[in-house]
């Protein structure tokens, strides 16, 4: 991408991307899912890019947001978090055991905005029952339509967290 | 260090386990490769200008306002790419397809031009800025008005030679008539005529289409002595084969590599962006990428919209004595594969059922639509469709039970099909008797009351595989004893790369996490045809256990040939015995054709049509509600025969993917044109299936049946679980309230029109 000293087309942000500080030079027409790109993180991905499909999904300040439908440049100051974000030790968490185990993907391009949005929904609701998981996951789309594993992984997930 | 001897330490361990995909930890992290990751040095974005007319003259192209953009790399047309390939045409069955338009467009969509540019955005302002004239012609959009409409899509037919049935078209003017298919057994005008009962019912499927989540994408990198395509393709060997072929060069010049794809149910198959992309960086001298938008899958390929003709004679107690079909499928502006799904499904039109007379006529035709090709069944489910409903009104007309009627006429083990090739280990029987059971279908059912009424219906369905079609692999055991397979099989999500590590270390004798799986990568991994139609399983998973038996016999010659035993000797041990240190490798190959016999020209009629058959049935359960028409799918049973599963856990989110996936065609899905325009073109519009949309019981089975030819008993599972959805919900839906549809989708709306009707009072349209 043609980078340029333009302020009225770009703009200088820092920003915190899983837990390390970045600084970055935001095109004003760039998404956020672009800006995780050019920082070599590929897992929040662009499809339906009208927020339906929920595979660009990113934690911006602990909320769910589309990475499609985010201006890059809004990030600015913002805690930043994607499905790369696993702890320093490398290990996986309940979560992403859980779709694991239960064979909760296919070709797992939907995978990352389901896993992201399952820890959202256990932390809001720890013990979610089958219409609670259906409604909170109703925004990320699977063509593979892995769908009853990952209701079966969430319930999993579930019991996982409790230790 | 391994400690492993060949053949002892796991034998039998890896067939028939759900060990989790070996890619499992790579998804769960967003760290899976696929070509949409892919960022070359000096890349350069195309974005495509496309037709706004479904068939018309181009009578100019102004590309100066785009040019002049800054940031605008290049533009081309097809003036372009002709003076790199004269004959810019592609396709598998034909070569009717050209790289950009050349003097006239076919289909709303179509690619006329293309931008390139360092900055995506710029391309696709530019591409905006393409001005196109046009000299509207006549256009066709009806698959069965394409039989004699005086419109005709392509001036002269070219098929591509591959394929001896479509030889006859060569140089064929005037139709549109892209393949006849025929099949003639017995005589069917006689049987009619003696029949106690003759029933004759259309039917017809929509447009849809496959919309993996990750569109079509392809990068193409001109490096100094060879063109590199990374491309998400299911076929990576056709897109060697054919970019040479149009670009005059030995196969090895061109190099295909393919990472994980994110879904293909059929849409990455054969050229797709490959031409185009190869075509534009070979000009421009640059890397290039093609990233196709959600709204742009809709102008590549769709589903095959068909219209069906089924007429049956029947005795008095349900005997299908003859059977006549007729199949038009719609196959939009190119050919693409439709030809093969006209003949290959084409000869299963007349169903799972032991007749004696069948005619079936089957016709592929060009329309000006986005092209069709083959999604997930390959034309199957539409052909379910049809017999199943057809078989259910002839229940009803009968006051026969749908399970009984179809009891009396199902193709039993041993018996011919159609074509007069004999059923072998085709589990129809066992996965009917099954269904019923899991169903209890033969308990008193509870139909609701009031204006909640309940409906159960089942369907049955089977389905050749593609024939003769050839699959090679390599297994590479290294010093360590650890091992390589390299095949071109593509894993698109259905766990191909885990089943042929399973395959490998069965027949290894080895652990399977001992095991890894090179991804396709034409300069390492063999031939293969495609990963299409289910086939992998059968075709690739013999090759494999072909390379892995080759190579454990030149490991077993090794530790004679250095006095050891293989049974007692760690494998390390052998190679260190011979080379002095761990070095060294063991490469076994492996190959796969399986024995077919033609049709016979005009009768269709072969004594081996397929190495195997696929069984698929669904059960269905609906809520009706009688005052509005809205219906709920309660619950969904499906059944299949996949011979013996390879892994069970993914055999059964096969099952139930591909049934949701159909559930989505049964229900929701339908591509709208207006003037042969698309106009619901993203997903705020097409609805596919969410997760609320997902029956709340669902039920899957693969029933206990063992394929003796598969390798190690086993056959393809990707698309069984589509075949009995539709036309199962439709006969719940009958079943509950009197109300037969024949059009997909089935709406609450058609629902409720047929309420109205039945109680003589219909609406207007």
């Amino acid at each position: 991408m043609a980078k340029t000293s333009m302020s009225a087309t770009h703009k200088d942000i820092s920003f915190t991307l899983n837990g390390r500080p970045v600084t970055a030079l935001a095109g004003n027409h760039q998404n956020l899912v672009e800006l995780l790109q050019e920082q070599g993180l590929f897992g929040a991905r662009e499809s339906c890019a009208q927020g339906l499909c929920g595979c660009c999904t990113v934690i911006v300040d602990g909320n769910a947001v589309s990475g499609c439908l985010t201006m890059a440049t809004l990030v600015d100051g913002a805690d930043v978090r994607t499905i790369e974000d696993t702890g320093a030790d490398g290990k996986l968490d309940a979560v992403q055991q859980a779709f694991i185990e239960t064979g909760a993907f296919q070709c797992g391009f939907c995978t990352p905005g389901f896993i992201l949005m399952t820890r959202q929904l256990l932390d809001e609701h720890p013990n979610p029952d089958e219409d609670q998981i259906r409604h909170y996951l109703a925004g990320n789309l699977c063509r593979c339509a892995a769908y009853t594993e990952i209701i079966k992984a969430v319930k999993l997930a579930a019991k996982k967290r409790k230790g | 260090m391994t400690t492993d001897t060949l053949g002892n330490s796991n034998a039998g361990a890896a067939m028939g386990r759900s060990i989790p995909r070996v890619e499992a930890r790579a998804k769960v992290t967003g760290r899976a490769e696929y070509v949409h990751n892919l960022r070359l040095p000096g890349m350069l974005y195309g974005r495509i200008h496309r037709s706004t007319v479904a068939h018309a003259r181009i009578t100019g192209v102004d590309v100066s306002a785009a040019q002049a953009m800054p940031g605008v790399y290049a533009v081309y047309t097809a003036a372009d790419i002709r003076k790199l390939i004269p004959e810019p045409y592609f396709g598998p069955a034909f070569h009717d397809q050209p790289i950009l338009a050349i003097d006239k467009v076919h289909y709303v969509g179509e690619p006329v031009a293309l931008v390139l540019a360092a900055d995506p955005h710029v391309a696709d302002a530019a591409a905006q800025q393409i001005v196109v004239e046009y000299e509207e012609l006549p256009a066709v959009f009806d698959e069965v008005e394409a039989m004699t409409s005086k419109a005709v899509v392509h001036e002269v037919l070219k098929p591509a030679g591959t394929f001896p049935d479509l030889k006859h078209l060569k140089d064929k003017r005037d139709t549109n008539v892209a393949l006849d298919f025929h099949l003639r057994r017995g005589d069917v005008q006689q049987a009619f005529a003696d029949a106690d009962h003759v029933f004759e019912h259309t039917f017809r499927t929509q447009q849809v289409l496959h919309l993996p989540l990750e569109p079509f994408v392809t990068v193409a990198d001109p490096a100094p002595n060879q063109l590199v395509i990374h491309t998400a393709s299911q076929s990576p060997s056709f897109v060697r084969i054919e970019i040479a072929r149009l670009l005059g060069w030995p196969e090895t010049r061109v190099r295909v590599k393919v990472p994980y794809l994110g879904g293909g149910f059929g849409a990455k198959l054969y050229i797709k962006l490959e031409a185009l992309t190869a075509a534009a960086a070979l000009i421009a001298g640059r890397p290039v990428k093609i990233a196709l938008t959600m709204e742009e899958q809709f102008y590549t390929l769709t589903k095959h919209a068909t219209t069906l003709r089924i007429k049956s004679g029947v005795t008095r107690d349900g005997k299908i004595t003859a059977r006549e079909c007729e199949v038009w499928w719609n196959g939009g502006a190119y050919a693409d594969i439709g030809p093969r799904i006209t003949q290959k499904s084409g000869f299963t039109a007349a169903g799972p059922y032991d007749i004696d007379h069948v005619t079936i006529d089957s016709y592929s035709l060009y329309t000006n639509l986005t092209p069709a090709g083959a999604l997930r069944g390959f034309g199957i489910p539409q052909l379910v469709w049809a017999y199943e409903s057809h078989t259910d009104m002839i229940a009803k007309a009968l006051k026969m039970d749908p399970l009984a009627i179809r009891r009396i006429n199902i193709l039993r083990e041993g018996r011919p099909q159609a074509t007069g090739t004999l059923m072998r280990d085709a589990g129809i029987e066992p996965v009917l008797e099954r269904l019923a059971e899991r169903m209890t279908w033969e308990k008193k059912y509870d139909r609701g009351s009031g204006t909640m009424r309940r409906g159960r219906g089942i369907a049955i369905g089977f389905k050749a595989s593609i024939s003769p079609t050839t699959s090679m692999a390599i297994v590479n055991i290294s010093a360590d004893g650890s091992c390589i397979v390299y095949c071109s099989t593509v894993d698109m999500g259905q766990g191909s790369d885990t089943a042929m590590a399973q395959f490998a270390a069965e027949a290894l004798g080895i652990p399977v996490e001992r095991v890894s799986v090179v991804h396709p990568d034409t300069d390492v991994t063999p031939y293969d045809m495609a990963t299409l139609g289910s086939r992998s399983t059968y075709h690739m998973g013999h090759a494999v256990k072909n390379a892995a038996e080759d190579a454990r016999d030149k490991l077993l010659a090794l530790a004679a040939e250095v006095g050891l035993s293989a049974e007692t000797t760690p494998i390390p041990d052998i190679f260190r015995k011979k080379y002095g240190m761990q070095a060294g490798n063991i490469i076994g190959i492996g190959s796969f054709i399986p024995p077919y016999t033609p049709p016979e020209p005009g009768t269709g009629l072969t004594t081996d049509a397929t190495p195997f058959w696929m069984i698929g049935a669904t059960g269905a359960e609906v809520e009706v509600d009688t005052e509005t028409g809205e219906f709920k799918v309660t619950r969904l049973v499906n059944l299949v025969d996949v011979g013996r599963p390879v892994n069970p856990a993914i055999v059964e989110t096969q099952i139930s993917g591909a049934t949701i996936m159909q559930l989505g065609f049964t229900l929701s899905e339908r591509m709208e044109f207006d003037a042969g325009q698309v106009t619901n073109a993203s997903l705020a519009d097409y609805k596919i299936p969410g997760i609320r949309d997902v029956p709340p019981v669902m039920e899957n089975e693969a029933v206990d049946m063992v394929q003796k030819t598969g390798p190690f008993g086993a056959k393809g599972v990707g698309e069984s679980g589509t075949f009995g959805v539709s036309p199962a919900i439709a006969s719940a839906i009958d079943d509950a309230v009197g109300v037969r549809l024949t059009s997909l989708p089935l709406t609450a709306e058609a629902v409720y029109r047929g309420l109205r009707a039945n109680a003589g009072k219909p609406l207007q349209d």
